[in-house]
Order: C-alpha cells, then structure tokens, then sequence
C-alpha cells in the first residue's frame, strides 16, 4: 500500500499544475477550433503531445497551411530543450525502474512537472511521477475540451478578432523571463529583428517564412548561447 | 482540411514532443556539460517565438491598426505578468473594439 500512498502524494503535488494548466489548455481549445481544427483532433493533440508552446505554434503554422516537414522542424528545435530536462531526470529517477517505465514516463516531463519534480528530495519514484504527471494531464486534456465547447458559443464578430490571440499568447510567454533577464530579452530582440529583416529587406526573402522563423530562431539562440553562456534552472540537480 | 492531414499532424506535434523527453531517459544517459549547448537549447524556444510574432502579428488581424493596439495591450499585460489566457481575452477585445470604433469612423461617424 505505501506505493498507493507514494501515487497519491504525488497526484496532490501535481493539483497546482492542473489548475494553471486548465486556462492554458482552456486557450489552445479556443484557438485550435478557430484555426479549423475539429474537436476531437484538439484534444488527441493535447492527449498526445503535452506541451504548450509545441502545441500553439503548430496549429498556427497549420492553419497557415505550412508543410509538415516544415511544422515538424520548428516544433522540434523549440523542444529540444527537453532534452536537458530529460537528462536532469536520468540521473534523479530511481535506478530500479525498468525500460518501459523509463519511456512512459518520459511523456510526462513537461516544464512544471519537471519543477516540482526537481524539488523533491532523492530518488523520484516510478508511482510519485505517474501521479505527478496524471493531475496535470487531465487539466490539460479537460481545459482543451471546456476551451473547444467555450470556442463553438462565441459570436462571428469576437471570432473575426481573435487572429491577434495567439500572438497575445507568444507575449504573454516571452514578456515576462525577458523583463527578469536581459540575455532572453536581447535573444527576442535578435530573432525579431532579424526576422523582420528577412520578410523586408529586399533579395532576402528567398526562404518561406517557415524556414526563416527556424533560421532567425537558431542565429539567434547562438548568439545568445555565445554571449551569455549561463545556465542556472536546469543546473540545480541536487539542490 | 483533410482528415489524413490532420492525423499526421497530431502524430508530428507527438513525436517531436516526446522523442526529445524520452531519448536521454532510455538511451543516451549522459550529461550534456558544454554551457553552449545548454543555454543554446534553453533560448531556442524564446528565439523562435520572438521570430514568430514580428512581423506576422501585424497581420492577424483586419487591419495593422487594430494589430497594433491589440499588440500593445498585450505587451502591457504580459509585462505585468498577467497569464495566457487573460492577455489572450484582452488583446483580442481590444482588437474587437477598435474595428468596430473604426467601422464607424468610416462610415462618417455622427
């Protein structure tokens, strides 16, 4: 019974995390209908993918018709941070979890979970995660179905309004850790400014903006990486 | 949009999601100690998505004006903090009536 006990704790632990979850989720059903997605392909994205930024620039590179291939690309490198929570969890979990509890598990990792995760002190137990990932999951699958059923009740004229949601959404994202460190906020500066430069200046447009969101985003997290070379969050491994 | 299309796009946003999460738990369990390419990985989602919103917001909506007050709301609120959600609800009301405030100037006001 104390695994039962270790389950429980750990889908109380992930309570927080689902209700900030539920807005946000809330927004992506929202969003995703209005950009064509039917009902039900929003909430399998959501069931399926668990991340937030991934999921947002995906429905609205879909909804501008991009290829997948290119979709596939951008969503990829903007999850390739990941990697690095991923690693800081294979040196915390429980060394007797077998393989197969390893990659289901691996499915839960997004950013909150990973905090609180990293709070906790030694070994992160197989129970304590499945209960710290399940909370959070079902505010994020329930939030993107209320967001759905909220988005069918919205009047034509609000819906002809809400192209300017998802960009709201990217600033509500990157607005506030670029006010808390100048290294993020000169990163933004860069990649918007170059971005800029692509679309206008003349002879530079050969790239399809999809191509040129990755090319602005990667110059621009170099440069970052080489300016500011520090890393803290990910670091803290034992406390 | 075709449902095959639609499936295959669930499929890539899962994948993408989920390779990068569980390739260091199963296979390559090393440590990535280079500063670079931490911190490279941790700005890319910051840069991609600074990409993203310029210049494409000011076309999100009916007009550049209209994007361009419903863009400053949403840095005010987002710089206060605010969540998703609320910026979301406000920059697209705000959208909202500046449309309608300039469908009546248009039509000559009083």
């Amino acid at each position: 019974m104390k695994e039962k006990r270790i389950f429980t704790q750990g889908m109380k632990d992930g309570m927080p995390v689902a209700l900030g979850y539920l807005s946000v989720s809330f927004a992506f059903g929202m969003l995703a209908l209005e950009n064509g997605l039917p009902t039900w392909a929003a909430v399998v994205t959501s069931l399926t993918s668990f991340t937030g930024t991934g999921q947002f620039v995906g429905v609205d590179m879909l909804a501008k018709g991009a290829a997948l291939t290119q979709i596939a690309c951008t969503v990829l490198v903007i999850n390739l941070r990941y990697l690095l929570m991923a690693l800081s969890w294979s040196q915390r979990l429980d060394p007797e979890l077998n393989l197969f509890q390893r990659m289901l598990l691996a499915f839960g990792n997004t950013d909150e979970v990973f905090a609180v995760s990293m709070a906790q002190p030694g070994m992160l137990k197989a129970p304590y995660l499945a209960g710290l990932i399940l909370t959070p999951l079902m505010g994020w699958v329930g939030g993107t179905l209320l967001g759905c059923v909220a988005s069918g009740i919205l009047p034509a004229s609000v819906r002809a309004a809400l192209g300017i949601a998802i960009y709201a959404m990217f600033l509500a994202i990157i607005v506030p850790p670029a006010r808390d460190a100048k290294p993020v906020m000169q990163i933004i500066l860069v990649a918007a400014g170059l971005s800029l430069l692509m679309r206008y200046m003349p002879g530079l447009r050969l790239l399809g903006s999809g191509w040129s969101v990755i090319l602005c985003g990667i110059v621009a997290a170099a440069f970052g990486a080489w300016r500011y070379p520090a890393v803290e969050e990910v670091e803290h491994d034992d406390r | 949009m075709t449902t095959g299309r639609l499936a295959l796009f669930i499929l890539v946003l899962a994948l993408t999601a989920y390779l990068p999460r569980m390739i260091p738990l199963a296979v390559f369990r090393r440590r990535i100690t280079n500063r670079f390419v931490q911190s490279f990985l941790l700005y890319m989602p910051y840069a991609i998505l600074g990409a993203m919103i310029l210049p494409d917001i000011l076309f999100s909506t009916g007009s550049v004006v209209s994007a361009l007050a419903g863009g400053a709301v949403a840095f005010w609120l987002a710089y206060r903090r605010k969540g998703l959600l609320p910026v979301a609800l406000a920059a697209t009301a705000t959208v909202f009536v500046v449309e309608r405030l300039m469908a009546w100037f248009a039509m000559g006001g009083l």
